[in-house]
C-alpha cells in the first residue's frame, strides 16, 4: 500500500454516518453495537455486538456496514460477533439519546420506564405494552397530551 | 455419557426448546385479540429465535461435522429433536399460549442465569444475552396470567383449564439423565434437579397472585428430551422445514 491506512478515529467517524436501520435518527456508533475498530495487519477488523438475538435489523447491520466501508476503499474488512459483555442500553450515546428524544422515541431512562413524553415533557405516563414496533422498544401514552409513544427500553 | 456428546445433546435441547417454541408462538403473529398482544408475541418468537441461532450454531460447532445452525434447524426430522414436550403443545387460546409460554419462561429464566456460570465460556456468553431476554419474557408472561387469572369469570376458567391441562408437561423440565449428569460434575450445565425449587416458588407465587389452582398431581408426560415426541411436531416441522425440504438450499 502507498497510502497510510485510514485511523481506527476517522473510521469511526464514518461508522457514525450509518444510520440504525430501524431507528434511522441515530448511528450505529450511537447505537453502541460496534465495540471496537483496529487493524489487525492489513485486516480491518469491527466487532460488533447485536442489540437483541433475534433482531432482524443485525444483519442489515452488517451489509451496511461492509458497504460503507467498501465505499471508502477498505478491501480487507472481518466483522465479528461479540456476545459479552451484552449489549445494554447503557452503551447508546448522549448524542443517540438526545436524537431519540427529538424523534419522539422516550430514551431509555429506568426498567419502570421512561423518564416523561417525549412531546409535551409530561411525567403522567402509563405503559400500553411491554414490546413495540421493534424489538428494543415498549408501546407508552401520555396521560396529559395524550400521545402514544415509543419507549426505548431500558435492558 | 461422553463429554462432547453430552454437550451436544445439551445444546440441542436448548436451542430445539427455542426454535419449537418460537415457531408455535409465530403462529400468532396476524392472529392476537389486539395489536399490542400481536406484537408482543412475534417479538418473544424473533427473541427465541434469535437464540436457537446461537444455540444451534454452537452444537455444529460442537458435533464437528460441518452442519450449521440451519442445518440443524431445517434437517434433522423429528426424532433427532430433544426439546420439551411442552413447548410443542399447540397454542390453545390466547390465555393457553401466554400459560405455556410462563411455565417455560420461568424455568428459562432460571436455567439461563445459572448457564451464565457455566465453565464453557461460550456457553456462558450466550447465556448472558439470552438471560435479559427471558428476564423481560417472565415478566410479561407473569404479569399476563395474573391478569387473566385474576381477571373476569371467563378468563379465570380459561386460565385455570389450561394449567390443568399443561400441568403435566412441567416435569420433564427438571427429570435429568447421564448427559445433564456429566455436564453437571464438569461445571458446564446445572442438573435439571436442581431448578425445580427456585421455579416452583416464582410460580407458587404467580399462580398465587393470579387466584389459580397449581394442580395436585405431579405426573409427568417424558420423552422429547431424548426424541420421543408427541404428534404434534411433525406437523410444526412440516410446516418450518417445508422451504428446504422442497428447494434444498434455497437462500434470501
Ligand atoms: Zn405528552
Amino acid at each position: 500500500m502507498s497510502l497510510a491506512p485510514p485511523s481506527p478515529a476517522k473510521i469511526w467517524g464514518w461508522l457514525d454516518t450509518i444510520p440504525d436501520p430501524e431507528i434511522p435518527v441515530i448511528s450505529l456508533v450511537d447505537l453502541g453495537v460496534i465495540r471496537a475498530v483496529e487493524w489487525q495487519q492489513e485486516t480491518l477488523v469491527i466487532t460488533i455486538t447485536p442489540t437483541y438475538s433475534g433482531c432482524p435489523a443485525t444483519a442489515i447491520i452488517n451489509r451496511d456496514i461492509e458497504t460503507t466501508l467498501r465505499q471508502k476503499g477498505i478491501e480487507n474488512l472481518r466483522l465479528i460477533r461479540r456476545l459479552s459483555p451484552a449489549w445494554s442500553t447503557d452503551f447508546l450515546s448522549e448524542k443517540g439519546r438526545a436524537a431519540l428524544q427529538r424523534y419522539g422515541i422516550a430514551p431509555p431512562h429506568t426498567a419502570a420506564g421512561p423518564k416523561s413524553c417525549p412531546r409535551c415533557g409530561s411525567e403522567n405516563l402509563e405503559k400500553t405494552s411491554q414490546f413495540g414496533s421493534t424489538p428494543c422498544k415498549a408501546l407508552w401514552r401520555c396521560r396529559d397530551c395524550l400521545e402514544p409513544f415509543d419507549y426505548f427500553k431500558c435492558i | 455419557m461422553e463429554k462432547n456428546a453430552a454437550l451436544f445433546q445439551f445444546l440441542c435441547r436448548m436451542g430445539d426448546n427455542t426454535l419449537v417454541l418460537g415457531h408455535r408462538v409465530s403462529e400468532w403473529c396476524g392472529h392476537a385479540p389486539v395489536i399490542e398482544e400481536d406484537i408482543a408475541l412475534a417479538n418473544t418468537a424473533l427473541d427465541l429465535l434469535g437464540q436457537t441461532q446461537l444455540w444451534l450454531e454452537l452444537a455444529g460447532t460442537v458435533e464437528g461435522k460441518g452442519r450449521s445452525a440451519d442445518d440443524l434447524a431445517f434437517l434433522r426430522d423429528v426424532w433427532d429433536f430433544r426439546n420439551l414436550l411442552l413447548v410443542e403443545r399447540p397454542n390453545g387460546d390466547f390465555g393457553h399460549t401466554l400459560l405455556r409460554q410462563f411455565l417455560f419462561d420461568a424455568w428459562q429464566n432460571i436455567i439461563l442465569a445459572r448457564l451464565t456460570e457455566s465453565r464453557d465460556q461460550r456457553i456462558a456468553e450466550i447465556a448472558e444475552k439470552a438471560a435479559k431476554e427471558a428476564a423481560y419474557h417472565v415478566e410479561r408472561s407473569s404479569g399476563t396470567v395474573i391478569g387473566l387469572g385474576d381477571g373476569t369469570d371467563e378468563s379465570h376458567r380459561r386460565m385455570q383449564a389450561a394449567l390443568d391441562r399443561l400441568w403435566p408437561y412441567v416435569g420433564e423440565m427438571f427429570c435429568g439423565d447421564a448427559a445433564d449428569q456429566t455436564l453437571a460434575a464438569a461445571g458446564i450445565a446445572p442438573r435439571p434437579e436442581d431448578l425445580r425449587s427456585a421455579w416452583d416458588a416464582h410460580v407458587n407465587a404467580v399462580l398465587d397472585a393470579a387466584t389459580l389452582a397449581r394442580p395436585d398431581s405431579d405426573f409427568a408426560h417424558k420423552g422429547g428430551r431424548d426424541g420421543t415426541h408427541t404428534e404434534h411436531l411433525g406437523y410444526i416441522l412440516a410446516d418450518m422445514q417445508f422451504l428446504q425440504r422442497a428447494y434444498p438450499g434455497a437462500a434470501w
